[in-house]
């Protein structure tokens, strides 16, 4: 008898199991990226870049060449590879304590020169990996370890929209802010990171997705809830949408 | 052979590095060592290289990691507060075992200091300024010579041990003109092959990973551990200094880079006076070059250790003598350089 394999992982997948905690959006977004990348046959020429956060492991989720940035550099990183590789094709994978705090400076003047690199930005409103610590992301009202009665505008300031912020450079050729809660949305999602890989590919430049994620752990709620949570408070927010589309549409 | 061509010192190393096969800067500004930053921007594009002027300098430390990790021979400089923001990234590039040249033209510090040459970097150059227990191999040229050839060394060295070297200058060597011979360019296909490791792209094989990091601690222990037999072995094989002078000596002063050369001076001055002075100039800081500084310690009296900083080789003098003889010590800081008269008038004092 044999047996014809109708569905499996993507080759872009190394197979490890990954280390996100249950209802976490890490996984679905790895595997939307590692889809993208089979899809667009480009698993053997990219380079990946990891950052520091709960993501840091995701160099060895790939099968692809990797490694790990320190905290927040990863763009930078990425930049230096791709100046030596141009033909190869490079992204990040960056949590918003990784982007938005330490890494704001790497981050925009990656995007500003127009960077022919991609990235997956991760926004969870927290700090995962440390254990729930207030991040730029945090809502307003929001409680953390380290904003433990609530984010205040006036303390803290207010959360950081960073799709908005790059969408005001030229060196930008792909962005969008997307979420993966629901069906529909990650179908959506996954078509977006494929025109952030084609900004690259195509050589018109940076291109990100930024993606409002649930961490439930450090929320402190279970996963359903947290998704539930997210369209309830993220996505006011974070508006979603195409913020910068110079790649055109799809042949 | 090769003429001699007048150079500024910044562009010296810069103009060694490209014939050493550097194809990679990337850098940003800051005085005495701009016009190798500004060297690199006009020669990088002659030669089809990338010259990239990063936001920071930790950016550019990290464009250095991310370069350095396909492979390719990279090259970064600066000055002491933009190496104090590098530390972060050298930790890691050690830690990931990278071949990274750096170049620290010293200044006056600390904090921002001022603009005039100083040694007053050699702890954080010698002894870590990063996290973790890691090593650079360091060089201390003390002219735009040698500088030359050390750069060239410094490339093949980083690339035989998968290690970050770093030339420690100072304002003076960066700024001073000399004549100097250059190496012939070495051609690219002769470069040492890292397509073993580097990340290139996973095609027909097993991807690399590349990470200074394991979140076992039994596991980080023995990637340490295997740093440290790296270590050993330039112990063993790259410790460099010379001597001047010290067959029948009394007195060794020791002094690197600059302050080596000034040393060469007061040597000789020393000895018109009937002073019996030579000199041992250490060229690899790390590692430094302990063994033959102590053989001297059978023989001379005193040894007196001059730095344009309040004293950090020093400690390192001390180690090698390891109290068999007196170790005194002048210096001067704040970018202020020794004249050979006052050192020699110390000397005088001391015996
Ligand atoms: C220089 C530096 N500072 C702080 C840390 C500690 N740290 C590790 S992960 C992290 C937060 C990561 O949060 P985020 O980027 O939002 O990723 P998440 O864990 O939420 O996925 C921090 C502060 C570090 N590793 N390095
Ligand atoms: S702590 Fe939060 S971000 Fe990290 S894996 Fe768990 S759920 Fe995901």
């Amino acid at each position: 008898m044999s047996y014809k394999i109708k569905f499996k992982g993507p080759e872009a997948l190394s197979g490890k199991e990954f280390t996100y905690c249950p209802g976490c959006h890490h996984g679905i977004v790895h595997r939307l990226v590692a889809e993208v990348i089979d899809e667009l046959g480009i698993r053997e020429k990219t380079l990946m870049v990891a950052p520091v956060g709960c993501s840091v492991f995701a160099y060895e989720f790939f099968d692809v060449d990797g490694t790990v940035a320190p905290h927040g550099r990863a763009p930078a990183v990425a930049t230096g590879m791709k100046r030596a590789m141009p033909e190869n094709v490079v992204f990040t994978y960056q949590g918003d304590g990784d982007l938005a705090a330490i890494g704001t400076a790497e981050i925009l003047h990656a995007a500003n020169r127009g960077e022919k690199i991609t990235t997956i930005f991760i926004n969870n409103a927290i700090y995962g990996m440390t254990g729930g610590q207030m991040a730029p992301t945090t809502l307003l009202g929001m409680k953390t370890t380290t904003s433990p009665y609530g984010r205040s505008a006036e303390n803290e300031g207010y959360p950081i929209h960073m799709a908005e912020l790059l969408s005001n450079l030229p060196g930008v050729a792909y962005l969008a802010r997307t979420k993966v809660n629901k069906p529909q949305d990650v179908i959506k999602t996954k078509k977006m990171i494929k025109k952030a890989f084609l900004a690259q590919i195509e050589g018109k430049g940076f291109g990100m997705v930024e993606v409002l994620s649930t961490c439930p752990t450090n929320w402190g709620i279970p996963p359903v809830e947290a998704n539930k949570w997210l369209e309830e408070n993220m996505v006011p927010e974070y508006p979603l949408g195409v913020y910068v589309d110079k790649v055109g549409d799809e042949k | 052979m090769a003429e001699k061509v007048m150079v500024k010192g910044t562009e010296a190393i810069g103009e060694a590095a490209i014939r050493a096969g550097c194809r990679l800067y990337f850098g940003y500004p800051i005085t005495p060592q701009s016009e190798l930053t500004e060297y690199m921007s006009r020669r990088m594009p002659q030669v089809d290289g990338v010259f990239l002027q990063a936001e920071s300098e930790v950016a550019a430390v990290n464009m250095l990691y991310g370069a350095a990790s396909t492979g390719h021979r990279v090259m970064t400089s600066t000055s002491s507060p933009g190496y104090s923001l590098m530390q972060e990234g050298v930790s890691y590039i050690a830690g990931a075992e990278l071949p990274v040249v750096f170049v620290n033209v010293v200044r006056g510090g600390p904090g921002l200091g001022d603009i005039q040459p100083a040694q007053s970097d050699y702890f954080q150059a010698t002894k870590g300024g990063g996290h973790g227990d890691y090593r650079l191999v360091v060089y201390g040229p003390e002219s735009l010579q040698e500088a030359v050839e050390l750069t060239a060394k410094a490339f093949d060295v980083a690339d035989k041990y998968r290690n970050p070297a770093l030339i420690l200058a100072d304002g003076m060597l960066g700024q001073m003109m000399e004549p100097v011979e250059f190496p012939e360019f070495r051609d690219l296909n002769t470069l040492p092959d890292h397509s073993s490791w580097a990340m290139q792209g996973a095609k027909g094989r097993e991807p690399h990973k590349i990470t200074s990091f394991d979140i076992n601690e039994y596991v980080l222990e023995q990637m340490n551990l295997r740093y440290q037999e790296k270590y050993k072995k330039i112990i063993e094989n790259e410790q460099m200094w010379e001597e001047y002078k010290t067959e029948d000596a009394d007195v060794i002063i020791v002094a690197y880079g600059t302050m080596g050369r000034i040393a060469k001076t007061i040597v000789n001055m020393a000895r018109e006076k009937g002073v019996k002075a030579g000199l041992f100039r250490p060229i690899t800081l790390w590692p430094y070059p302990y063994d033959a500084l102590a053989k001297l310690a059978d023989q001379a009296k005193l040894f007196f250790t001059v730095e344009m900083s309040m004293g950090q080789m020093v400690e390192d003098v001390k180690l090698a003598v390891n109290g068999k003889k007196p170790v005194e010590f002048y210096g001067r800081t704040g970018g202020v350089v020794p004249t050979p008269n006052e050192v020699l008038a110390k000397l005088m004092e001391l015996i």
